[in-house]
């Protein structure tokens, strides 16, 4: 069983690759992260105040977000939406614990709201204009497969284009010993249905509970983020398979065991 | 709009609260109008507030074997899991229809993060106590991986969390996998349990009832939150009797992160949807389990949506007095009570209210009603503005 979907559009944010076009430089030539990138996007859909103060899974969220639905060509107010995260805000659960154990009442409330999983799909929305559904998901390791095949189920059952977010950021404090993630990164696919006569990148997805991930030679600086943060982790391979000519199967890990085998065309 | 869809069929349910173990606890405490709801005894520091608690957890270890998933959250998806037998249809289900079939859907708010603010409050030189240095129990999808383990089930596998939609959409989830035929069986879990976290978070939100929430009432004055776990087995339909899945609407407000949106368009895209995809007007449905949490600006939103859309003899309660607010677990406890109304024939009323707020329609109900049920919807709304409205169906009688 099978599930069949188009890339209209990518967007990417790492420190030292602010967009796709920089990170396809990179994964094809070997180019050296930029240093001169900021060391966090400003998504310009938010308004100057959140790009401020707006907690870094929005703004990375967001700036992917943007990036792929101009990529698109598709209005960010029209799409269904999938945001998926290994672990989520893992600064504000750092700061909500440490503050729990030293002074409970001193919780903020907009820290706290800003603490649930789907916070980036709520501020997305909310500057998207955007009523469609949207979900928020995590899945472990298996994070960014998860995201990938919700995604094309909910673009396929729906038969209509559906966006993909997918981001870890930087664990902090305590907790960073078992939340392994020492760099920030972020990756939006706008997957549609496959149409005739429309000549995009395909994408296969099939679940095989005896399937082993791939291990797939990264260039450069994207290995050490691939090692450096979960979302990359499987996120990276997959894009590295996008760019190459070979047209490659990639398996993801996918739950406790097997994989997720994603075929590019 | 969207296009009607097959029913689903529920093979198995059930729930664990503050009211109980499992769905005959639950339709007692419904019946007799007794609330699970007690004063606050769980925070370290006093906060007057009531809260729904399930007790026993503290002594119920899980089982052999599965010490690395040990939390709060998981201990009451352990207890949850084997109410009315539910493990063990599961794993029946995992056996009949071949693992790789089988997803795993879960639902929370919180996950585990009762474990991580436990490791906070007793570091050890600066570092998470060993005890706890066991990274199953500090992520979001905490609760897949130990269900994973004690299912055996291997299809997809993931945990969403949209905050108090999460296990509402959960059953759409279901639906669309069984639909494309990329599953033939799905396991369903919403668990959220009581934490500082969301304690003192509502609290600072200033959206915490001091006394037992009174939904819908003039006065009411916010939340009183709770813990659960509920579980359910669907399946493409195939049995007359069991109840069904005939719809699901999502939606977003795109207003604002913890307020809804002031004319509740979410609410009413979401109920629009769902009763589309049911093949339903809105004079077909008997009763909704409304989201009724008693916050002032929820329940004045939702009132107005529902006296809009329906007629009188649509019946409508909110059942959080008895339960409190669940976050996370509330979608799936008040489907297992929608689906106990639509078995046993009543509408459950809204307990500890006495004065309705003169928003409401004709539809909110205070006391319980004997009333011949055959379609029931169960609205979920979260933080984020993450709408989620289920319409389900009575099973045929015997």
């Amino acid at each position: 069983m099978t599930l069949d979907v188009q890339i209209e559009g990518i967007g990417f944010w790492a420190p030292g690759w602010p967009d796709w076009d920089s990170a396809c430089a990179g994964l094809r030539r070997g180019d050296a992260p930029s240093a001169d990138a900021p060391a966090r996007p400003s998504p310009a859909l938010l308004p100057p105040a959140e790009r401020r103060r707006a907690p870094d899974p929005v703004l990375i969220a967001c700036e992917v977000a943007a990036q792929a639905c101009d990529a698109a060509g598709r209005d960010p107010s029209t799409l269904a939406s999938v945001f998926t995260s290994t672990h989520g805000d893992t600064a504000i659960t750092d700061w909500m614990c440490e503050t729990l154990a030293r002074a409970p009442r001193e919780l903020s409330p907009i820290r706290f709201h800003n603490s649930v999983h789907n916070a980036p799909a709520g501020y997305w929305t909310i500057a998207a204009h955007c009523h469609a559904a949207s979900t928020s998901i995590s899945g472990y390791t298996a994070s960014f497969a998860v995201g990938l095949y919700e995604a094309a189920v909910q673009a396929r059952s729906a038969d209509e284009p559906v966006l993909l977010v997918a981001y870890d950021i930087v664990s902090k404090g305590p907790l960073a010993e078992v939340v392994q993630s020492e760099a920030a990164f972020g990756i939006a696919l706008v997957l549609a249905p496959a149409r005739a006569g429309v000549e995009l990148p395909s994408v296969t997805l099939r679940v095989d509970a005896g399937a082993k991930p791939t291990a797939l030679a990264l260039p450069g600086a994207f290995a050490a983020l691939a090692s450096g943060n979960p979302m990359a982790a499987s996120a990276l391979p997959f894009a590295t398979a996008l760019v190459s000519d070979a047209a490659p199967v990639l398996v993801l890990p996918f739950g406790v065991r097997g994989g997720l085998v994603v075929e590019l065309g | 709009m969207p296009n009607p869809i097959d029913p689903v069929q529920i093979t198995a349910h059930t729930a664990t609260s503050a009211l109980g173990h499992g769905r005959a606890a639950h339709a007692r405490a419904l019946r007799e109008r007794r609330s699970g709801l007690r004063a606050n005894d769980f925070t370290r520091e006093p906060l007057a507030c009531a809260i729904g608690r399930v007790d026993g957890l503290e002594a119920q270890p899980l089982p052999d074997g599965y010490e690395r998933f040990e939390c709060r959250n998981n201990r009451l998806a352990w207890l949850g899991a084997q109410g009315d037998g539910f493990l063990d249809v599961a794993r029946a289900a995992v056996a009949r229809h071949g693992a790789e079939r089988v997803a795993l859907l879960l639902a929370t708010s919180t996950s585990s993060i009762g474990a991580s603010e436990e490791a906070y409050e007793r570091l050890e030189d600066g570092r998470i106590p060993a005890d706890l240095r066991r990274p199953e129990v500090h992520t979001p999808h905490s609760l897949g991986l130990f269900l994973a383990a004690l299912t055996g089930a291997r299809g997809p596998c993931l945990t969403t969390a949209t905050a108090c939609s999460s296990s509402a959409k959960i059953f759409a989830t279901a639906e669309r996998l069984l639909r494309l035929g990329l599953v033939d069986a799905a396991i369903l879990a919403g668990v959220d349990t009581l934490c500082g976290s969301v304690l003192y978070g509502f609290n600072s939100l200033e959206l915490v009832s001091p006394e037992p929430c009174r939904p819908f009432d003039v006065a009411r004055r916010g939340i009183s939150i709770g813990e659960a776990a509920g579980f359910a087995l669907v399946e493409r339909a195939a049995d007359a009797l069991a109840p069904r899945l005939v719809g699901w609407g999502e939606s977003s407000d795109a207003h604002h992160m913890s307020t809804p949106h002031p004319e509740g368009l979410g609410a009413r895209r979401a109920l629009d949807d769902a009763l589309a995809r049911a093949g339903l007007g809105a004079h077909e449905v008997d009763y909704i389990n409304l989201h009724g949490t008693a916050t002032p600006k929820n329940d004045e939103v939702e009132a107005a949506v529902v006296a809009a859309a329906f007629g009188a003899r649509t019946r409508a309660s909110s059942t959080k007095g008895w339960t409190g607010h669940t976050l996370g677990a509330a979608g799936i406890l008040e489907v297992v009570i929608s689906l106990l109304a639509l078995e046993h024939g009543f509408v459950p009323g809204t307990l500890n209210s006495t004065t309705l707020d003169p928003l409401c329609g004709p539809q909110v109900t205070l006391a319980n009603e004997d009333a011949d049920l055959r379609i029931a919807l169960s609205n979920s709304f979260g933080f984020g503005g993450s709408n989620c409205t289920l319409a389900f169906a009575r099973g045929d009688r015997a």
